[in-house]
């Protein structure tokens, strides 16, 4: 046979075929519907049962939203538009509420011409956040910086704010920009004085008390520098009660000492006028910002060798987590006057925060644990053997991997307390959600409306939230070192 | 960290408790204890001295007098005569109700969402995905608030029901009529009734009931028996015998019998006068809290059972179809007890989560432990401090009685590693 073959001429096609489309029940539109959508019977019928679910929603609520009214003064009156519009008893959307009332689903109660001062702290915490949080790229944190330095000085802008505050806030604002360029680390210092001024911008009153504040942490510092050559231990104590002490006894007497002075103070705000989302706002942040250490040194307490050390930690953190945190905003509001010393009446919003920080700082505490066990044994031994004492240790080498491990059960951590932050409506606070869209349909013009105040506050809460968990899941990506 | 004996003869100096690793954490933990107890000193030398102001006391004795306030559809009798005890008895037991029936309805729904997640079909992963991301990032409140104002501005007023051809007609069979005030669900009557049988304290529970807790318990434990004897069976012979039919005799027969004997029926709701009556009225609170709860945690559930079939690798699933098990048997035996290891702890989380947000029911008026000891008692009575102090506690009971529950289960499935 292979002699036969040997003597054949072989045939070797010598042009290309043009390539040929695949066919047509292989290619675009219709393979992908026939794999993703029609593969089989149960496929299909999923694919039939979702488009009933849209179509459901759509003939239900399309009408609703098409009529949608932004101009009017009451419900009535909306009523009254939709009819004439779209003819009688059509139904539809009146956003006219969320216009006419914003600046209480934004601001609750605070002075009107002082919206302002919110919206300036609320820029100021990006710059803040800036070094913390967008500093992976210079693309994003020069993004971040730029945006929040326009948006609050057009806001603050149309907001009325008085020429004083426009410079001030533009000083800072294209400052920390500048500053961000040459040395992002500088920033750090605003980071760390931002608490002492947000606070100041948001209740108002005297700049003083900041002041004396961190001249108390100034002094607390000097006695940490003076001891510090002679024992490293002694000094941490020393500094800590110096600066305890003078918040405790000295701060408020010096302040209203200087205030007599100099009075250098603005507008005072009440804490039952702040109200919506600046409330959210502030309860959130600040108990973010205070749960992560607290959480922790609660983590760090949990997996100490010491049995009282940790049996203390282990019974704080399983009872506050057993209870709702509702009955922890009842302790705020009626029982913690009991706990202080007779006289004592100290800020509602001020209690709150703390029932909020020991709630988060529970929740923190066991995630950061779970980062911390997750670590592989070594990285303690390799501690070990470099001979660095327990805080080195923790601090460069056990926590930074911790830390990130748990981001994501951090995060949502805060994603919970922030959506946690509508509870307050219950110990009489402003909640946007239920504080002040109850207030808003007390008034005889909105009495009736139900839905739209909840989905503008729902969609606020979403955009926030969902930001904040997309965040996290790109910080994850970025700080992964492991190459899988 | 090993730590170097110190020579035996180098005598002991006050620094050392300081520098010493030895006697550091000592030191430490004594300086630790004496700053708990003076802050716990402080605190309760502040309390008795706040409560000495007011000329309060602390006691319990409230517990014992006369609640004076009703509870719409109580669990157990009660009126407004008992006393604040048994209220917030009443109150507890709507709780637990509450957590049990939103834990099995948010298990279900997540179970189903987050297999529907990861469905080869496009449109259907993408609208739960949409469901997941909805309901995990807005506030518990809303949708309770929302549910609620669903119920009662959507929903007709029992009228609508009436005459013969009414505006709204009863849906499930004529089983279930949707009101705004409640939802009329029918209740299940007996032909031949054995009678109650009384717990004291005026709870009674029906023979019946009880009659058919024994049966079913008993049914599951002679299927636990002909199971162990199929599996000895196979182990000797190599050969099981079959056993479904008898598991399934076992576990419905007796049981169909208690029906035929008590003469089991559903007494359906019917619109008397202004209201329905003959079956159970559910109030719109109960039923919006309940909806509420099951829908947010089961967005959360969802996740954490996608999470739990992700984690098992793809070749775990090859690997039994390379051993020819059909994929029902793959599922049972080898895809989900690993996966329920990834699942459970986070379940468990989720669960306390549901039972602690079930305070939430003040928003809906639904009378809840909070609802009634830390809401009207405390109220009528004036006693925060006592009446916070309890609920905090019951509410701590109750989530480590449920961690311990499903720690007890975990460690049934959990790796077990030699």
């Amino acid at each position: 046979m292979s002699e036969m073959h040997a003597e054949t001429v072989p045939f070797v096609r010598d042009t290309m075929i043009p390539p040929a489309q695949p066919p047509e029940l292989q290619s675009g539109a219709v393979k992908w519907l026939r794999a993703n959508l029609f593969s089989g019977p149960v496929n299909t019928a999923l694919t039939l049962l979702g488009v009933a679910i849209i179509w459901f929603l759509f003939s239900h609520f399309w009408d609703w939203f098409a009529h949608s009214v932004w101009n009017a003064g009451s419900l009535t009156e909306c009523r009254q538009i939709i009819a004439e519009r779209w003819g009688e008893g059509s139904r539809g959307a009146c956003w006219a509420v969320i216009r006419e009332r914003w600046h209480q689903y934004m601001f609750g109660f605070y002075p009107p011409e002082l919206h302002f001062r919110p919206v300036m702290a609320f820029g100021f915490l990006m710059v803040a956040l800036a070094p913390v949080l967008f500093s992976e790229t210079v693309i994003i944190r020069r993004n971040v910086l730029i945006v929040t330095t326009v948006a609050t000085l057009l806001l603050m802008f149309l907001l009325k704010a008085p020429m004083v505050w426009m410079v001030f806030a533009a000083v800072i604002l294209i400052g920390s920009v500048i500053l961000a360029e040459r040395r992002v680390s500088r920033l750090l210092v605003f980071s760390f004085l931002y608490p002492l001024l947000g606070v100041w911008l948001l209740w108002g009153g005297s700049l003083w008390g900041p002041i004396m504040v961190l001249v108390a942490l100034g002094l607390g510092w000097a006695a940490w520098r003076l001891l510090v050559g002679f024992s490293p231990l002694l000094a941490m104590i020393a500094g800590v009660l110096v600066t305890l002490g003078l918040w405790l006894f000295a701060v408020g007497p010096a302040a209203s000492d200087a205030r007599s002075l100099l009075a250098l103070s603005i507008i005072p705000v009440d804490s039952d006028q702040f109200g919506g989302f600046l409330l959210s706002i502030t309860i959130g942040v600040a108990g973010i910002a205070l749960s992560l250490p607290m959480g922790i040194v609660l983590a760090l307490a949990r997996r100490s060798d010491m049995f009282l050390v940790h049996t203390l930690a282990v019974v704080f953190i399983e009872f506050i987590r057993g209870v709702p945190l509702i009955t922890l905003l009842f302790v705020a509001s009626l029982l913690l006057n009991y706990f202080l010393p007779p006289g004592t009446n100290f800020d509602i919003i001020l209690r709150v925060i703390i029932m909020v920080t020991i709630f988060a700082a529970a929740y923190m505490a066991e995630v950061i644990r779970g980062g911390l066990a997750a670590l592989p044994r070594g990285q303690y031994e390799a501690a070990d053997a470099l001979g660095l004492d327990y805080w080195r240790a923790q601090r460069l080498i056990i926590l930074p991997q911790a830390l990130k491990i748990s981001i994501p059960g951090i995060v949502s951590t805060f994603i919970g307390m922030f959506k946690d932050t509508t509870l307050v409506v219950f110990v009489g606070l402003f909640d946007p959600l239920k504080g002040v869209s109850d207030f808003v349909r007390a008034d005889i013009n909105w009495k009736g409306i139900y839905w739209e105040p909840y989905i503008f506050v729902g969609a606020i809460f979403f955009i926030i939230c969902f930001s904040m968990s997309r965040y996290s899941m790109y910080l994850e990506r970025r700080l992964q070192r492991d190459h899988r | 960290m090993s730590d170097i004996p110190a020579p035996a003869h180098q005598p002991f100096r006050l620094s050392m408790l300081l520098y010493d690793r030895r006697y550091r954490s000592m030191t430490i933990q004594v300086v630790v204890f004496i700053l708990v107890m003076a802050a716990g000193w402080w605190l309760v030398d502040n309390t008795i001295r706040n409560l000495q102001a007011l000329g309060k006391d602390f006691n319990f004795g409230f517990l014992f007098q006369r609640s004076g306030y009703d509870i719409g559809s109580p669990p157990i009798p009660y009126n407004s005569d008992d006393t604040h005890l048994r209220a917030a008895v009443v109150g507890l037991l709507n709780t637990v109700i509450i957590s049990i029936l939103g834990c099995i309805a948010a298990t279900f729904l997540g179970t189903a969402v987050g297999i529907a997640r990861l469905s080869n079909n496009w449109l259907f992963a993408r609208l739960m995905t949409i469901y997941v991301e909805m309901f995990r990032n807005i506030p518990l409140l809303l949708w309770i608030l929302i549910v609620y104002a669903l119920l009662t501005e959507i929903l007709p007023a029992p009228a609508a029901y009436r005459g013969e051809d009414p505006e709204w007609s009863k849906i499930l069979f004529g089983n279930v009529a949707l009101t705004n005030r409640y939802t009329a669900i029918p209740s299940i009557g007996l032909t031949n009734d054995p009678g109650m049988l009384d717990l004291g304290f005026r709870i009674m529970i029906n023979w019946a009931t009880i009659a058919f807790a024994v049966v079913l318990i008993g049914g599951w434990l002679v299927r636990r028996v002909v199971l162990n004897r199929a599996q000895a069976a196979q182990d000797r012979t190599g050969e099981r015998p079959t056993t479904w039919w008898i598991n399934l005799a076992i576990m419905t027969v007796p049981s169909l019998l208690l029906i035929w004997y008590f003469g089991l029926h559903l007494i359906q709701p019917e619109l008397t006068g202004f209201n329905f009556s003959g079956g159970l009225n559910l109030q719109n609170g109960f039923v919006a809290l309940w909806l509420a709860l099951t829908l947010y945690t089961g967005a959360f559930i969802a996740e954490i059972v996608r999470a739990g079939i992700l984690s098992v690798s793809k070749g775990q699933t090859e690997a039994a179809f390379a051993l020819g098990l059909q994929p029902n048997r793959t599922m049972n035996l080898v895809i989900l007890p690993q996966a329920l290891r990834v699942i459970i702890p986070p379940l468990t989380s989720q669960y306390l989560n549901l039972t602690k947000n079930s305070s939430l029911a003040i928003a809906v008026a639904y009378m809840d432990l909070r609802g009634t000891l830390g809401g009207t008692t405390l109220n009528q009575t004036g006693r925060e401090l006592e009446a916070i102090l309890l609920m905090m506690l019951i509410y701590l009971a109750l989530s480590l009685l449920i961690s311990a529950g499903m720690n007890a289960f975990n460690a049934r499935v959990k790796l077990k590693e030699r």
